[in-house]
Parts: C-alpha cells; sequence; structure tokens
C-alpha cells in the first residue's frame, strides 16, 4: 500500500499535536523531514517503539520541534510501518508538518483511512471498529454537502476548465489509437505540449494560492506583541480606526488579550492585542503576558512592534530571536521621535520591515501592504478560485506530478501511450477533487468527437 | 408437446457462435459431460459480419483467449489470409493484431475442433425452454422437439438470434443473422426465471462480387511483411495470401444518404433497439458529422474460395435502392454489383447487471450468459466471455473454486468487470482505453499474464506450460543482465547514438540505461552487447519493453497492487445492505443492484463513495 499521512489529534489549539505517516516507506517519508538532534539516532536506525528528538523541517526551514516515534510493521496501530511526530498543537503548525510529508511523498489519507487499513491488516478489534465508524459516517455526510457546494463554485469550474482539456486530449489519443483504421490526425507534440504547459499553470497557480486562499476564506489571526508601551495599541487603533486598546502611558495597560475583527485591504484579520512582553511581578499583568506568549505561538502572523525611541533591550531581542522563521511584520515605531535604538538587528531579523509612526499615522500605506505580502495575498484576486482544504491540495499536487511526468515522456520522446497513462492519471486525481468518476467520460467523447467504427 | 426424457449432462451451452464454440470447449476440455446445442450445423463459428479477426483491443484478447487455453488464436492463425499489426510506433500499449480470416474454413475448421472433442456432444436443435428445479437452480433444457435434456448448468449465448429481427428500409422480418432462423420461444421462458430482456440492435455492410469493383480507383492495403500469430502455440512463418482495399465517400454519396434518411428504420423511429456507437452505419456518420467530406471504408475478402467482398465501413439499414445508389456514387464502385445486401438486425439481450463476474446469473444458479447476449458485441468479445462461463460452469460441476478474472491482469477482466459493475447501454465493443492498466496489459505479454492461471484451471497442456517456463526464464535472465552488464564508450557506439539523434556517453553504463532511450533499440546495441545469448524474437519485444517503459510500468504495478488488496476482500452473497448502519441510501441502491463479489469491485460502481467503501470495510470486520 502507498504511504499516507494526515493530522490524527484534533485540529484546535493545544499542547501537543501528532502527524501519522502510515505505509511501507512511513520511515523513509520521515527522515526527509526530521532532523535529530546532535548525537541523536537516524530514524531508520531505531527499532520499533522508540522514539527520536529533534526538529520537523520543509523545504522553507525548521518548523516545530518534536519527538519522532517509530513503530515497525505488524506492530503499529494500522499494521504498517508508522512514524508519528509530536509536535506543538497549533493547527498552522500542523498543517505545514503534514505537508512537509505530503513533500516527501506521502499522500493525503482519506478519511478514515488508518482505519481502512488497520482492519485490512487485522489490527483493530470490533468495538474499536464501531467506535471509528460512526465518526467516518458524519465525515461522509459532510463531505457530501461540501462537494454539493463546490459543484457552483469557481474552483469547480477551474478544475472543470482542466478537466476538459485533458480530457479533449485523451480522447483524441483514444480514437487515435483506438480507430487506426480511421483517419484520426495524431496529436503533434506541439499541441500536447501547449495544452499540458498551461494545464501545468493552472495547478501551480491553485497551489500556490492555497495559503492565501486560506487566509481569504477563514482570516489570518494576528498578533500584535512588543515590549510594554512601544505602541502596540496605537497601532491597533490605527489598524481598525476604533478606540479599541485602552491607550495610556503606563506601560502594563493591556493586560488580557484585546480582540478586533478589521479588513486589511479585503483581508479579514482576527487582530489581537496582546499586553507586553517582559517579566512582571503583578500576577494578572503576569496572566496577560503569559497568555500572548500563547497567541504568539498559535497566531498565522505577527506583527512585532519596536519602540524606536529607546535602545533595544533583552525582551526586544528575544521578541526578534522567537520570530525567526515565523510570518511576520516588523514595525520600528514612533518614526516621529528621535532614531535612539539600533535598528538593524530588527533589519537583520526579519524580511518585511515598515518604519512608522501608529501615533501620527505615517507609514499606514506601506504597513498594510507588508501585511498583504506577508499573508501571501497581495496578488491575488478575490474572485480567483482557490482550495478549501488540503485534501483538494492533495489532488491537485497529484494532478499537476502527473502532468510534470507527461511532459517528461513527450520531451524524452516517449510513445503517446505512455503520455496517455500519465494524462489519465492527472485526470483521476482532479476527477478525485470534484467528486466525480472519470471511468467513462473519455471513452464517452470518443464516440461524441470522432466518426470511428466500421 | 409431448416431451421426453433425452439424457443428462453436466453443461448445455446454448448457441455454437464464437462465445458457445469457446464455452463448450473449455467445459469439456476440463472433463465435464457437455453439449452443444444450435439451430443451424452449418452456421457454427460463423462471421455473419466482418471476414477478420482481432483489432485494437480485440487482438488483446485474441491473445488472452490463447493464454488461458481457448480455441480462437489457432483458429484464426490457421484461417488467416491476411494479417497486419495495427499501432505499430503508437506504443506497446496500443499494438494490436488484426488479421483477416477465410470465413467459411473458419466455421468448418471450428465445427471439426467441436466434433473432434472428447466429452462433446453437438446437437442441432432450438433450446425453447430453461426449466428451473424450483431450488433457485436449473432442471435442464428443452428442444422445439419435445427432448428434455437434464442439465444443471446451462450457458446462454444466443447472439443476435433471439427474437432476431432484421431491417432493411422499410422492411422487416423475423430472422437470424446471415438468413438463419431467429430463436423465439427462449426468450419468454428466460424472462420466466427471471432474467430482464431488452433490445440491442446492430448493423452489417453489403457483400459485393470482386469483379464488379474497380481496384485501379482504391488503395491497395498489403499484410505485414512479417506475420506475427495470434497463438503462442502457432510455430512457423505465416503468409499472407489476400490484399486489401482503400476507398472513400464522397459530397454525391452524402447527398444521396440526406436525401433518402427519412426511409432509414433508424432515423423513422422503426427500430427501437439500442445500436453500438462505435459501429455506426454509414448514413449515421454522415448525419452524425456533416462537416466530414469524406468517409473511408475497407473492401476485405470474404475466403478464398469465394468471390465475395466485404465493404467494411459501410453498414446501413437504408432501402436495397438507395443502398445500392450510396455504393455506387463512390469512385472504385460504380458499377459494384451486390451480393448479399446490408442490414440491421435487432434482438433480445441481458440487462449485464444481473450477471456475476463469473458471468452466472444472480437470478438463477447455474445459469450463465455469455457474448452478444450479455450486451457486447464483437467475435473476439463473444469468445473471451465464452471462455470464462465455460470454465465456471465446468468448475461449479467439478466443486471447485470459481474464477474471476481481474481487470488489472486481463482486458477480459475489465470487459466483465464492466458488464457486471457499470452496465452497458448499448453493445459493448473493447478498447485500449477502456484499461487503465493498458502498459501492463499488453498483447505481447499476455501469455505472461495468464498462462499460469490457464494452467491451474486445466487448460494448458505438459508441453505449452514447458514451453512458456522456458519463454519465462529466458526473459527473466535476459532482463537481469541487461540490467547488470555494461557497454563501453567507443567511437563506433557514439556514432550509432549520434545518428539516432541521442546523446554520446560520457563513460560506459549499463546496457539498460540505454535500452530506456526512446531513440535506441535492443537490435541498435547488437554490436556493443558483447556477451548477448541467442534469443526469440517474443524474449527480445518483451524484454525491450520491460526495460524501455519501466518506470510507467512500475506506477501502474503500484496501482494495480492497491486494486488487488481491495479485490482481495471478498463480500459475502447474502449481505443485507440495508442493515448497514452508515452507508448512504443511494450507495444502499446500487450495491443492492450490482452485488459486488469484493470490495475492489464495489469502490467502482458509480453512486458508492469511498466514505461508503470504508463503511463496508469495517462492516466486513465482524
Amino acid at each position: 500500500m502507498s504511504t499516507i499521512a494526515a493530522i490524527s489529534t484534533p485540529l484546535s489549539a493545544s499542547g501537543l499535536g501528532v502527524i501519522r505517516i502510515s505505509g511501507e516507506e512511513a520511515v523513509a517519508v520521515g527522515e526527509k523531514m526530521f532532523r535529530p538532534f546532535k548525537g541523536g539516532k537516524e530514524l531508520h536506525t531505531l527499532a520499533g517503539y522508540s522514539c527520536a528528538y529533534g526538529r520537523v523541517f520543509d523545504a522553507e526551514g525548521d518548523i516545530d520541534e518534536a519527538v519522532a516515534t517509530v513503530f515497525i510493521a505488524p506492530k503499529s496501530y494500522t499494521g504498517e510501518n508508522t512514524v508519528e511526530f509530536s509536535c506543538h498543537g497549533s493547527p498552522a503548525l500542523l498543517k505545514r508538518v503534514l505537508r512537509a510529508a505530503l513533500d516527501a511523498g506521502a499522500g493525503l489519507a482519506g478519511p478514515g483511512e488508518f482505519t481502512k487499513r488497520a482492519l485490512l491488516n487485522g489490527k483493530l478489534t470490533l468495538t474499536q471498529a464501531e467506535a471509528v465508524m460512526d465518526m467516518i459516517s458524519a465525515k461522509s455526510a459532510s463531505a457530501g454537502k461540501a462537494a454539493l457546494a463546490m459543484r457552483d463554485g469557481a474552483l469547480y469550474r477551474k478544475i472543470r476548465s482542466v478537466t476538459e482539456k485533458l480530457t479533449e486530449l485523451e480522447t483524441h489519443l483514444a480514437a487515435w489509437s483506438d480507430y487506426p483504421e480511421e483517419d484520426v490526425e495524431e496529436l503533434s507534440d506541439e499541441h500536447l505540449e501547449t495544452v499540458l504547459n498551461e494545464t501545468e499553470t493552472v495547478l501551480k497557480r491553485l497551489m500556490d494560492t492555497y495559503d492565501a486562499g486560506k487566509v481569504i476564506r477563514e482570516g489570518a489571526t494576528t498578533v500584535i506583541a512588543g515590549k510594554p508601551n512601544v505602541g502596540k495599541s496605537t497601532l491597533m487603533n490605527l489598524i481598525s480606526g476604533r478606540d479599541r486598546s485602552i491607550v495610556t502611558e503606563i506601560a502594563g495597560t493591556t493586560r488580557d488579550v484585546v480582540e478586533e475583527s478589521v479588513l486589511v485591504g479585503d483581508i479579514p484579520i482576527r487582530l489581537l492585542d496582546t499586553a507586553g512582553l517582559r517579566d512582571t511581578e503583578d500576577t494578572v499583568e503576569r496572566i496577560g503576558v503569559d497568555m500572548a506568549n500563547t497567541e504568539i505561538e498559535r497566531c498565522d502572523v505577527v506583527i512585532a512592534v519596536f519602540d524606536s525611541s529607546r535602545p533595544f533591550d533583552e525582551t526586544d531581542f528575544e521578541l526578534i530571536e522567537k520570530l525567526k522563521g515565523r510570518p511576520a511584520v516588523a514595525v520600528i515605531n514612533k518614526s516621529d521621535l528621535e532614531l535612539q535604538a539600533d535598528v538593524d538587528a530588527v533589519h537583520a531579523g526579519f524580511e518585511n520591515v515598515v518604519t512608522i509612526s501608529a501615533r501620527k499615522g505615517d507609514g499606514e500605506e506601506e504597513f498594510r501592504k507588508a501585511l498583504a505580502s506577508v499573508l501571501k495575498t497581495a496578488d491575488l484576486d478575490p474572485a480567483e478560485p482557490v482550495m478549501a482544504n488540503e485534501r483538494q491540495l492533495d489532488c491537485v499536487r497529484r494532478a499537476k506530478k502527473a502532468i510534470d511526468e507527461a511532459l517528461d515522456a513527450v520531451a524524452f520522446g516517449m510513445t503517446l501511450d505512455a503520455v496517455g497513462i500519465c494524462i489519465e492519471t492527472s485526470l483521476d486525481a482532479l476527477y478525485e477533487l470534484t467528486g466525480e468518476k472519470a471511468s467513462d467520460a473519455v471513452i464517452e467523447k470518443v464516440f461524441e468527437k470522432f466518426c470511428v467504427g466500421k | 408437446m409431448e416431451e421426453y426424457f433425452a439424457g443428462k449432462y453436466d453443461v448445455a451451452v446454448v448457441g455454437a457462435g464464437h462465445a458457445g464454440v469457446e464455452a463448450a470447449l473449455a467445459a469439456a476440455r476440463l472433463g465435464v459431460k457437455t453439449c452443444i446445442f444450435t439451430l443451424n450445423l452449418d452456421k457454427i463459428a460463423n462471421m455473419p459480419c466482418n471476414p477478420s479477426i482481432g483489432g485494437t483491443a480485440k487482438g488483446h484478447l485474441v491473445r488472452e483467449i490463447d493464454a488461458l487455453g481457448g480455441e480462437m488464436g489457432k483458429a484464426a492463425d490457421k484461417m488467416m489470409i491476411q494479417s497486419r499489426m495495427l499501432n505499430l510506433g503508437k506504443g506497446p500499449a496500443v499494438h494490436s493484431l488484426r488479421a483477416q480470416e477465410d470465413r467459411a474454413y473458419y466455421h468448418l475448421l471450428m465445427k471439426k475442433t467441436l466434433e473432434q472433442q472428447e466429452n462433446l456432444d453437438i446437437k442441432q436443435a432450438e433450446i425453447v425452454e430453461v426449466r428451473p428445479d424450483g431450488k433457485g437452480g436449473v432442471l435442464g433444457v428443452m428442444t422445439h422437439l419435445g427432448a428434455f435434456y437434464e442439465v444443471p448448468n446451462v450457458i446462454i449465448c444466443t447472439g443476435t438470434y433471439l427474437k432476431g429481427i432484421i431491417y432493411v428500409g422499410d422492411r422487416k422480418w423475423e430472422s437470424g443473422p446471415d438468413a438463419s432462423s431467429p430463436a423465439k420461444p427462449l426468450s419468454d421462458s428466460l424472462e420466466k426465471l427471471g432474467i430482464k430482456l431488452r433490445r440491442f440492435k446492430t448493423g452489417t455492410p453489403a457483400r459485393v462480387l470482386r469483379n464488379s469493383i474497380d481496384y485501379d480507383k482504391l488503395e491497395i492495403q498489403h499484410g505485414d511483411e512479417h506475420i506475427v500469430p495470434f497463438s503462442f502455440e502457432t510455430k512457423g512463418e505465416l503468409k499472407n495470401k489476400v490484399d486489401c482495399w482503400i476507398g472513400y465517400t464522397n459530397e454525391d454519396t452524402h447527398e444521396v444518404i440526406r436525401k433518402n434518411i427519412d426511409r432509414s428504420p433508424l432515423y423513422s423511429g422503426k427500430i427501437e433497439g439500442i445500436g453500438p456507437r462505435y459501429c455506426p452505419s454509414i448514413e449515421d456518420k454522415v448525419m452524425r458529422f456533416p462537416d466530414k467530406i469524406r468517409h473511408q471504408f475497407f473492401v476485405e475478402p470474404m475466403g478464398l474460395d469465394t468471390e465475395e467482398m466485404y465493404l467494411s465501413g459501410l453498414s446501413s439499414s437504408l432501402p436495397e435502392d438507395v443502398q445500392v445508389a450510396i455504393y455506387r456514387s463512390i469512385k472504385g464502385l460504380e458499377h459494384v454489383s451486390i451480393m448479399r445486401n446490408a442490414y440491421a438486425i435487432e434482438y433480445d439481450c441481458c440487462d449485464s447487471l444481473d450477471l456475476r463476474p463469473t458471468l452466472e446469473f444472480m437470478q438463477v444458479k447455474g445459469l450463465f450468459g455469455a457474448g452478444q447476449f450479455n450486451g457486447t458485441s464483437g467475435y473476439e468479445e463473444a469468445a473471451a466471455q465464452g471462455l470464462l462461463a465455460g470454465v465456471n460452469a465446468a468448475r461449479r460441476v467439478l466443486g471447485k473454486e470459481e474464477i474471476v478474472l481481474e481487470r488489472s491482469n486481463s482486458y477480459i477482466g475489465t470487459l466483465i468487470d464492466d458488464l457486471c459493475t457499470k452496465g452497458v447501454l448499448d453493445p459493448y465493443r473493447m478498447m485500449t482505453s477502456r484499461s487503465e492498466y493498458r502498459l501492463v496489459l499488453r498483447q505481447d505479454n499476455a501469455d505472461m499474464r495468464l498462462t499460469p492461471l490457464g494452467r491451474e484451471i486445466g487448460l494448458i497442456s505438459d508441453e505449452r506450460w514447458e514451453s512458456f517456463l522456458e519463454k519465462r526464464r529466458l526473459r527473466d535472465e535476459e532482463l537481469e543482465r541487461v540490467k547488470t552488464s555494461s557497454v563501453r564508450m567507443s567511437p563506433e557506439l557514439d556514432a550509432v547514438l549520434i545518428e539516432k539523434g541521442t546523446a554520446p556517453l560520457n563513460e560506459g553504463t549499463k546496457v539498460s540505461e540505454l535500452l530506456k532511450r526512446p531513440q535506441i533499440t535492443y537490435a541498435d546495441l547488437a554490436p556493443f552487447d558483447t556477451n548477448r545469448p541467442e534469443l526469440p524474437e517474443d524474449v527480445i519485444e518483451q524484454v525491450e519493453i520491460e526495460i524501455k517503459y519501466e518506470g510507467y510500468i512500475r506506477k501502474q504495478l503500484a496501482q494495480v497492487e492497491q486494486m488487488h488488496r481491495l479485490e482481495e476482500k471478498k463480500i459475502p452473497e447474502d449481505i443485507d445492505y440495508k442493515s448497514i448502519h452508515g452507508l448512504r441510501l443511494e450507495a444502499i441502491e446500487k450495491l443492492n443492484r450490482v452485488r459486488p463479489m469484493n470490495i475492489g469491485q464495489a469502490s467502482r460502481i458509480s453512486g458508492v463513495s469511498p466514505a461508503d467503501v470504508s463503511v463496508l470495510l469495517i462492516y466486513l470486520q465482524k
């Protein structure tokens, strides 16, 4: 069986979250996304039921610290080789780890697929099976609704435009090879490559817009963080246009987390103003600081605010360090006052840095642009179709991979039967996305479009 | 009608067309007492349509029939008068063998083969009744003369004979194909057993006199210089004996058709049967594709001892005078003399969703269907089903486990799965595009895929088995050798590589690496691949394809493996889908209609979602 992966714990903020990878290649897949800490053991050297501590990473860098547990078939939940990564339980983070697993070669597990495999391998008892059954039927009901809603959507139309083109190619290839006695023209490599390249572009764009699409759809949780009295609440008020946060001169005014939903451009943002980060003896404020830290951990984007009118201290540097590799905008505030801080550290630590005066409203436009760019929504047309979930992403990923293989086959000079197989694989993945069955679409079209027969 | 007890058999085959012949031979060869009934002994294995066997995907079927120990390939090789491998250059998945056959001698050969078969009786009689035993099975069959045979397994292979009606323009009459009698009472008897029947139709073009054609105005089509036989058993060189010709319709032809289209029984709505889309009449082609300025057709000899020629591509059900006008409007056919006119024929067939993948009816134990009666079209599709139905009827007698062929191991499996799982709305023709595993299911490796199963079933002789094992050994050894032995760099080799349009070498490399290049053939490397053994051509072909397409084949095999796991999960016959908590209503309905044998089959039913499949899996675990 192919190797599959999924997030195996509920997708909500929690202490721990588990990504499970199961299948023959599970260890190899895990190895591609996990680096043990110095002196630790590589995954493939581990015996069953043993662990390694290290970092999970993807092409962009480290994602999180994790404990990797290796299970060797048949001694695992599914009865197959299994690797489980226990990470921190932030949904955004877990999704990124999952995608690293998919990038490393795992396929996305379908609803109940681990359980299905466990059953196939005789690992699950009757009671356990009954327990998961309700869950699976619940999922299928909601999946059905989702599919129905999709039929009218922009994404469906987009995918449809791709499947139509591919079906047309495949139909032509089918008529050409199944009816040699008819004068069906051969497809030119140029035409094949043109259509395949167009398809590839559409699929690639869909993959690229996945993150941005999620932000547009679900909104991005954005935390404003920084030392006390650097102007976080002023910035929040500037963005939301209301005096929602209490702005005072006394450090530590915002003791709980203040929340506001605002639109930055077309993007809905859950904006969280937090207590200033500092060591404090005040019990109430201490709780506020802890909450701030938690929010920073689990939000999508951090707006890190620094006060350039005072020299940076330990807390500033800690914040820069803490946010390394995270989606963030650094705001150097109080540009209306004399520069006292070494702002180079901020420029070195962040990709997106804007200098503003939140009090005066200077630099607001730049700030909004930087935020849109971090959210990857800067160049996204809100009307553009985007995928709704990891399952769809997985389908598009597989479809694109098959198109790349078809293009390789054409370039390499393979016969068209091999090219056709790749196109068919791609079509299957896209039909899976739209919930249709591909099987007979091509054959129906052969008779519709070509005059063939004895 | 007065009836009498006429005897006992294990298996009765009703109809001696291409399905019936394979069914009867398979059953008898497996050692069970078999009787084949036909309306007319002189129509055994008749070809009422084109005088040819094979073609795209159909050629695959014939090779698979042969690999399993069936008869069609051997007979087709013996009576072949011209042979061509189609689609060379389009890739090994779609290479297909097609041979013109001597129609009369093919019939005679098959008749004699039946006559000489042990355990097999052949009777000219019309079966008018299949009698139930009152316990869900079959008691026996009765002929039109009142002879009752006690037989618990009956295979219906009635082709286009069942309540056959021929249409030519506004004329219609009850008839089987080629002016034979139709079979009528059997339809009612089957319906009484709960078998749903429906009407399909098909058509055939005219046969014309050889010397009434002006061949100078047609393109000649020769057979292949080197002929590949259908049968893995056929030894020695085969020779072409005839040529075929290609011609085209023109605007005048289309004008005649358009003017007379209201005289077509199809267009005037007289024929209710559903015709095959892949085999449209010439009027159909002209009306549906008005932009096409010409349609291709072929002139094919009907045999060596006849002057009849078959006009492939020009079938019609228009009135005879219109047929004459159509044909004579064509260059080369201006003076053509029609010997047998074109016609459409309508007949009863079953709804294939009533069949299990063993080709036994769900409603009646021991009742099987095969061939055109199951809603297919084509001699090869018929023969393939006949073989499997014969095997399963015999195994039922012998108390052996039934045989189901999988989509992943054969076109036969694909064909039967399509019939039983998806059902058909018009006569079903096999096509390579119907198989998702077509790079694995090639015509060249049919023996590797199926002969071990044929041996297990008992239709492969010791001698054939030995020669198969030898071929497989040679193939495996050569595959291993090309992957491990190297060719050295040399100016001569680079010269060849450059000439073939591919890059020269930087260092020595494995033979297999060079073979992977699409531009390079196994033969090209002969001077450089120095320790190459002497090998038969068919072994070389397989090695070359397996290496060249290795990456694609591996991917397909992974898909096969995945499907295989699901197919190993059997569903009990008495499963009550309604009682399964969690199945959606639509899934329950579809599952009840198809009654899949395993999870793999269930997953292919349209209307059964992956979630439904998970629910089924969990239920089965109980």
